[in-house]
């Protein structure tokens, strides 16, 4: 927390990846990927589906190990920790999964008590006073004694946020906050994401398609496509951007650096049509 | 030429593949034990366990119970009748109860009672997502969620077992006292004289000790190692049955003529 009294630009950056490259069986996702991200900030990661995004979140929670490349958190490499070191640096982050992966044999007051049961001998007492305010953020205190099966998507996925801030974590990555919510909730989902960063003094990181609610909320946008980062800045230095691929995508233009057609045979030869 | 390395390749992809499976099963299975403090420190976890598992089971352990001592007796009488010793009907329903067939059919019930519901449950958990979640909240699901699991059915049934046979055998005297009239004291006293507490006791609850450990195991590993999809899970629970049912019969097998010979 003493790096907040220095400077930003002279602060090192909490998340770092250098020539970072990732696949698996013989496939490669990702390909010297290089990124920074300082504290505080909101980085959305956005780009094609199977584009690495994901996979890009993963290395950041040593989920999968690059084949390449090193990732930093905080200036300490993941690769070569061992579980409990790995574990300690885990207990400094927290994750959203995109359907929020709740423990469905638990209420939504114990899946918030969860890592605080787990990692603290808290009294009772003061849990339930933390796990309330944690669902007070996220608007739902009132919604402690139902059920996973009881709440609806977007409000399970404010549960999963309320327990990944359970610990006060410094990072959250976010797996496609914004899947399959109605606009409503989409809204809500991207106001708590950037009102938490502020308050909390997180660093967050969105994997995402929803360009309208991330360029709204994010300092930072680095698109993903073919495994590699094909642009990064601003949400309005990349809404300017003149390179095809980010004008294709941040347009939804059918047709573009990203194909409409899978590579395919001539259309004369498939159909039996002279061409 | 390109078959033939084709043909050698595939087998030799295939012993790599079961090599590879039997190694990460054995794996988990010393991890288990390994990581197991858990579940002892925090007792609350494994005791919830023995009550879901033990619990859940015992409407059918006893019934079938009752209803596999009714037959016992029944066929019993019919062949020792012809001796004129119907009276050994109640030794011969216990011994066949507590030597073998409370461990084994309470093992095939809970398999398919108990072991399905664990592999769905730990299943449906990492197609969920739910493992992951754990581990990123750095709570090794091991621990926290297979170790209790596990300790839990190794508990659940030996005593399931004993309920089994302690149902059986009053099902057995209802049979051969009130249905038949064999006389209820020569019934007691032949079973109380002819079955002995290690040799026969004992063995059987070494036999569902041991049932309990493969039966949990292998619905353990089932749900830990299924693909994450509607599909995978539900191969996994069938597996579960086909796989610890046949372990069962088989550890069975080996341990009767283990137990023969002492």
């Amino acid at each position: 927390m003493t790096q907040h009294s220095q400077p930003i630009s002279a602060a090192p950056p909490l998340i770092e990846l250098r020539n970072v490259s990732c696949g698996y069986g013989g496939r490669t996702i990702l390909e010297g990927v290089n990124l920074s991200l300082p504290r505080g900030q909101v980085l959305a990661l956005i780009g094609t589906s199977g584009g690495g995004k994901t996979t890009l979140l993963r290395l950041l929670g040593r989920q999968i190990r690059p084949t390449k490349g090193e990732v930093l958190f905080d200036g300490q490499d993941l690769a070569p920790l061992n579980e409990q070191q790995l574990y300690a640096v885990r207990r400094r982050m927290g994750m959203l999964f995109q359907f929020g992966a709740l423990f469905t044999d638990l209420s939504v007051f114990e899946n918030v008590a969860f890592p605080l049961r787990e990692h603290t001998n808290l009294p009772e007492a003061m849990i339930r006073d933390l796990v309330l305010m944690k669902l007070n953020a996220v608007g739902l205190r009132g919604a402690r004694d139902l059920m996973p099966s009881e709440v609806s998507g977007g409000m399970a996925r404010r549960v999963a946020l309320a327990r990944a801030i359970a610990l006060d974590p410094e990072v959250v990555l976010y797996d496609e906050p914004f899947a399959g919510l109605d606009p409503i909730s989409l809204g809500v989902a991207a106001r708590l994401i950037r009102d938490l960063n502020d308050a909390l003094g997180l660093t967050s990181v969105i994997v995402t398609h929803d360009l309208h609610e991330t360029f709204a909320i994010a300092d930072r946008v680095a698109m993903v496509a073919n495994g590699r980062i094909v642009a990064q800045g601003t949400p309005a230095e990349l809404q300017a951007s003149d390179d095809p691929l980010v004008r294709q995508f941040v347009n939804a233009e059918h047709d573009g650096p990203v194909r409409f057609h899978q590579p395919a045979p001539p259309v004369g030869e498939d159909f039996g049509v002279g061409a | 030429m390109n078959s033939l390395m084709g043909f050698f390749g595939r087998i030799g992809a295939a012993t790599r593949g079961e090599t590879a499976d039997i190694g990460a099963s054995a794996r988990l299975f010393v991890q288990l034990f390994l990581r197991s403090g858990t579940a002892l420190r925090r007792f609350r976890l494994t005791s919830d366990q023995v009550f879901f598992l033990g619990n859940r089971s015992l409407s059918i352990i006893g019934v079938s119970g009752l209803f596999v001592g009714f037959v016992l007796a029944l066929q019993g009488y019919y062949t020792l009748q012809r001796y004129g010793s119907a009276e050994a009907v109640g030794l011969l329903v216990a011994l066949s109860l507590v030597r073998e067939l409370g461990p084994v059919v309470t093992a095939l019930l809970f398999a398919g009672r108990a072991g399905t519901s664990l592999t769905a449950e730990i299943g449906l958990m990492k197609a969920g997502e739910q493992l992951t979640a754990m581990e990123m909240m750095a709570v090794d699901p091991v621990r926290r969620v297979l170790a209790p699991r596990f300790l839990g059915g190794i508990i659940a049934m030996p005593l399931l077992a004993a309920v089994f046979s302690a149902v059986g055998i009053i099902g057995g005297w209802l049979v051969a006292v009130p249905l038949i009239g064999i006389d209820a004291g020569a019934f007691w006293s032949q079973m109380q004289g002819g079955v002995d507490v290690w040799a026969d006791v004992g063995n059987g609850f070494i036999k569902s000790l041991v049932f309990g450990i493969t039966v949990t195991f292998v619905a353990l590993l089932q749900g830990w190692t299924c693909k994450p999809t509607p599909e995978g899970v539900s191969q996994a629970t069938t597996r579960t049955v086909v796989v610890s049912s046949l372990a069962v019969l088989g550890l069975d097998f080996m341990l009767t003529a283990m137990m023969f010979s002492i």
